[in-house]
């Protein structure tokens, strides 16, 4: 199934993009995209610690559920006002 | 007006008072916040800043923090605008009005907003300064983790 995963701040800076498509096997977590695409940027690790999760612009865990069509999203630690 | 707004344009103070303000006789308070770009941050020269978000959690999250202020001081009417994008020194960043019987649920309201948004709103702001640029980064931002939001309710009332 396939997956429209988005990236913000630094996440963004550091893949180069701020949205990309993953292809990942169902049934699928919020882990299971994180993985997929650290296995390919190993430079985000390290952000596993500190940064939140959405599925589909509302927050979630890393074990929730992710089904085809899902937006993804990895948010670095924030820093409005 | 919406009352919770992501926006490019200039904010607007004045209208988001008037918004707030429209109908309440027995509104005793109107108490507003405003958050500025400033010139310096830990001994860099700051040029100007950028600000992203993810705008549709931004705006539930910023809803989601109305709502919370309602929950804990009834009857207060709270509006809260965010600028985005590049944003010069002295430019408003955040505008935040809250109306009330009482001023101190005034104050609250607007004191525990600013601290939620820099909790749980997923805006990020990149700094320029003098001999280059740095993504800030404060909170993991966590919505559920009842010890932030407990934190935020005691900066607001202390």
């Amino acid at each position: 199934m396939r997956v429209t995963v988005k990236l913000f701040a630094r996440l963004r800076d550091l893949a180069g993009t701020g949205e990309l498509i993953r292809e990942v096997a169902a049934p699928a977590t919020v882990q299971t995209v994180w993985n997929s695409l650290t296995a390919e940027m190993p430079s985000l690790v390290k952000y596993e610690g500190t940064m939140s999760v959405a599925v589909n612009a509302e927050y979630a865990r890393m074990a929730a559920a992710v089904h085809d069509g899902d937006e993804v999203a990895f948010l670095p630690p924030v820093s409005g006002g | 007006m919406a009352l919770a707004a992501v926006t490019r344009d200039p904010l607007d103070l004045q209208a988001l008072m008037r918004d707030i303000a429209e109908g309440g006789a027995g509104d005793g308070a109107v108490a507003a916040f405003t958050g500025l770009v400033r010139d310096h941050n830990q001994g860099r020269k700051v040029r100007f800043l950028e600000y992203e978000a993810y705008e549709p959690l931004a705006l539930r999250a910023l809803g989601r923090i109305i709502d919370e202020a309602r929950e804990t001081w009834p009857g207060v009417r709270v509006g809260m605008h965010h600028r985005i994008g590049r944003l010069e020194i002295g430019e408003a960043s955040i505008i935040i009005v809250a109306a009330s019987a009482h001023r101190a649920h005034a104050f609250a309201t607007c004191r525990y907003a600013i601290e939620r948004v820099k909790q749980i709103v997923p805006i990020w702001k990149r700094e320029h300064f003098e001999g280059g640029e740095v993504w800030l980064e404060g909170a993991t931002a966590d919505p559920d983790d009842e010890k932030t939001k407990l934190a935020a309710y005691r900066i607001a009332c202390a």
